[in-house]
């Protein structure tokens, strides 16, 4: 998937969750930039993210999702991962 | 293993709710938003749903009546986030027919939101109070090498305070009390030895949890058992720990629609909501293959088949179901002749010709059948579940009768037990002998009811009932079954005030109010706890008056003369507390028009309305000297 790609739909996961077609993402969009974007709304919007793509997230990652292009540039990563992870079978 | 498995998929969820936000007339939106609520959803559609339908509810309040959704208030008290859960509840609220209010307590101070009063929680006034405790709180102080009697002296002092909590949600604000069980969060220590050793952090919750559902048996709080229901899923489906480390969440989100549904059934039961009567498909329902192509002997049942077996299970346990309390009815396209045939000859069949309340077989379309088996036992369509493997044949019900309950089946028939446990429709919030005898007396229902059709002569007909009115005060043992039926019954029923086993407990209590029950005995069985009566004197009607605050009664036994056997007691019992005359109100609702005369077949005379009241509600006095009207029922006075 390209990053063109997963922006793309992940701007359709920030709609569904923030229940907003209007929300244009940028790289740089952060909570600040769009309402309802509080800590409760961070979690659904990490667990949306994670059954979107079919991917989890690490603990260890969580705190570094401040804005969009932290969240584009994680999902491609797990999904290199996933992807390497099948090709091994595993 | 699927949430909400038991509930359709809509082919364009999002595009059903677009278009529902669409909808001008409000009556018309709810009730799109009350159907998509009844299709399977994840928890972010069910979030987006609930903000439309919370919008649209606060919007227009007075749509409830019309559509007869019912309302109730629950304040959620927990030690971890709930907030996350609560469009969930709702939603599924919505589903089964209630609208719900909420109010979450501040996170974590759920004793002092108990035991102080809270003035937030007491503007809310919550009907119902969940208590959703976090197992950490409870084993991080025990000793690992505690014996069995730390352990069980551990548990008591839980327990105890458990029970300071719910009194206080009890008596401070007459609430219902849900607790939920403990789950387990610590993975063992020991393996299976965990088991043997009484402090191991699932031993001791387990033992908790036990401790938990007697005391909760003893004080009338009803059980959210996460532990219990969470078997069937597994710990890891419901809580994720990286979900508790983020945000202290001990139901994951994804999890919210099926916790939802757990949470609103509890809710819908102790309303009377719950679903009463389970009307069966045959042909590859309850035996494989067609009973008319195959005969008797061609059909899958038991005999050591895996498919015929697989039967035999889902027939033992929808006979047990029938056991507790449920009607059991038949619903088939088949020959009335064969369809029997099955029951009286197969050597294997579980489910006999007489656990049926109602029978129907025959080539008719299934939404007019259900309706045929309604009337005959004399049942609302709305407490109906209709189970059949046939997809088409369900698609047709759900559009046709949308207040029968259709479920989704799996694929293999060795499921449909645990699907249909899954789904909830039958859960209860009381248990009493009556329910145990319901299922006979429906049957009996049936049985009267055809010698009924027989008779043309009607007091012949009453006479030959021997029927027996047991009158008395409403005892504790009744409390579970009266609470039930003021809060189900809704076509015999005068005022339709709803009031929950708590709400009820404090009026049995007050010495100035009469509160009677009423017990129907007659040669076909006993019908049990039918009919409900609470009374007042009232400052409006002067102190000789006994305003009937509620007249209720179950339709099983109407036409039986039996409202008037219970006036005769009622005047009785007013009369001995010094009153001279009753007055009976009737609040006409979409559903009672049946009683709309009843005040005036019993020789009321009408009064005039209190000027505070709306107009809707008439009033009707009763002069305490007048003879009641003729009726052919023993009456007996319990002291």
């Amino acid at each position: 998937m390209t990053e063109q790609e997963i922006f793309s739909e992940l701007s359709s996961v920030f709609h569904d969750v923030f229940d907003d077609e209007t929300i244009t993402l940028r790289p740089e969009t952060t909570a600040d930039d769009i309402d309802g974007w509080d800590s409760q709304a961070h979690v659904t919007l990490v667990v949306a993210t994670e059954m979107h793509f079919g991917i989890r997230f690490r603990t260890a990652e969580l705190e570094s999702l401040r804005n969009v292009g932290d969240f584009v540039q994680l999902i491609q990563s797990r999904l290199v991962d996933s992807k390497a992870a099948g090709k091994d079978g595993g | 293993m699927e949430q909400l498995a038991w509930l359709p998929i809509h082919p364009d969820f999002a595009g059903a709710l677009k278009a529902a936000r669409l909808v001008a007339d409000p009556e018309e939106k709810l009730s799109r938003l009350v159907e998509l609520a009844n299709y399977r959803r994840n928890f972010v559609a069910t979030e987006k749903l609930d903000r439309t339908a919370a919008q649209h509810l606060s919007s227009a309040p007075n749509l409830l009546s019309a559509l007869q959704l019912r309302q109730a208030r629950l304040a959620v008290l927990s030690s971890h986030t709930v907030d996350h859960l609560v469009p969930a509840i709702r939603i599924a609220g919505l589903g089964r027919r209630t609208t719900l209010s909420t109010h979450v307590g501040p996170y974590g101070l759920y004793r002092q939101a108990l035991l102080d009063s809270n003035p937030d929680l007491v503007a809310f006034a919550p009907q119902f109070l969940l208590l959703a405790l976090d197992a950490r709180d409870y084993t991080s102080d025990i000793a690992l090498s505690a014996s069995e009697a730390e352990v069980t002296e551990a548990i008591v002092k839980h327990i105890d305070e458990l029970r300071v909590l719910w009194r206080a949600g009890r008596e401070r604000y007459a609430a219902q009390v849900i607790q939920q069980t403990f789950v387990a969060s610590s993975p063992t220590l020991f393996g299976s030895y965990d088991g043997l050793v009484p402090a191991s952090p699932g031993a001791f919750v387990e033992r908790l949890n036990d401790a938990v559902r007697s005391a909760a048996r003893e004080e009338g709080v009803l059980l959210l058992d996460v532990a219990w229901l969470g078997r069937r899923w597994g710990n890891e489906a419901i809580g994720d720990p990286v979900r508790w480390h983020q945000a202290k969440q001990l139901v994951a989100p994804h999890f919210a629609p099926q916790y939802g549904d757990w949470v609103a059934r509890i809710i819908a039961a102790s309303l009377g909501l719950s679903r009463k009567c389970l009307v069966l498909d045959l042909d590859n329902t309850i035996w494989g293959g067609v009973v008319g192509d195959d005969g008797v002997e061609g059909i899958r049942l038991g005999q050591g088949d895996p498919l015929g077996e697989a039967y035999l299970e889902f027939q033992r346990y929808v006979a047990a179901l029938g056991k507790r309390g449920i009607a059991l009815a038949i619903c088939s396209k088949n020959d009335p002749a064969t369809a029997e045939a099955a029951f009286s000859e197969h050597p294997e069949m579980v489910l006999h010709r007489t656990d049926i309340a109602s029978f129907v077989a025959n080539w008719d379309d299934k939404a007019s059948n259900l309706r045929r088996i309604a009337q005959e036992l004399g049942l609302g369509l709305d407490s109906f579940v209709f189970v059949d493997d046939n997809p088409a044949e369900r698609h047709i019900v759900r559009r046709e009768l949308p207040m029968v309950a259709v479920p989704e089946l799996p694929d293999d028939v060795a499921n449909y037990p645990g699907s249909l446990a899954d789904a909830g429709y039958f859960e209860a919030a009381s248990f009493t002998s009556d329910d145990v005898m319901r299922a006979r007396a429906y049957q009996a229902n049936v049985e009267r009811q055809a010698v009924l059709a027989r008779t043309t002569d009607m007091e012949g007909y009453l006479k030959n009932l021997s029927m027996t009115l047991i009158a008395s005060e409403i005892r504790p043992v009744d409390l579970p079954r009266a609470s039930q039926l003021i809060n189900k019954s809704n076509q015999f029923n005068l005022t339709t005030r709803r009031y929950t086993e708590a709400e009820l407990q404090r009026l049995v209590d007050d010495p100035a109010i009469l509160a009677m029950c009423f017990r129907l005995k007659d040669r076909f069985g006993d019908n049990g706890l039918i009919s409900v009566i609470l009374a007042r004197p009232d400052v409006h009607w002067g102190k000789n008056a006994f305003l009937i605050d509620t007249w209720l009664m179950s339709c099983r036994v109407l036409g039986r003369q039996v409202e008037a056997a219970a006036l005769e007691v009622l005047a009785n019992e007013a009369a001995n507390r010094g009153a001279q005359s009753l007055i009976g109100e009737y609040r006409p609702t979409p559903r009672n028009g049946l009683v709309s005369d009843h005040y005036a077949k019993l020789g009321f005379a009408p009064a005039s309305a209190p000027r505070d009241e709306s107009n809707s509600a008439s009033f009707w006095r009763f002069d305490i000297q007048t003879p009641p009207p003729r009726h052919f029922i023993t009456v007996e006075r319990l002291s």
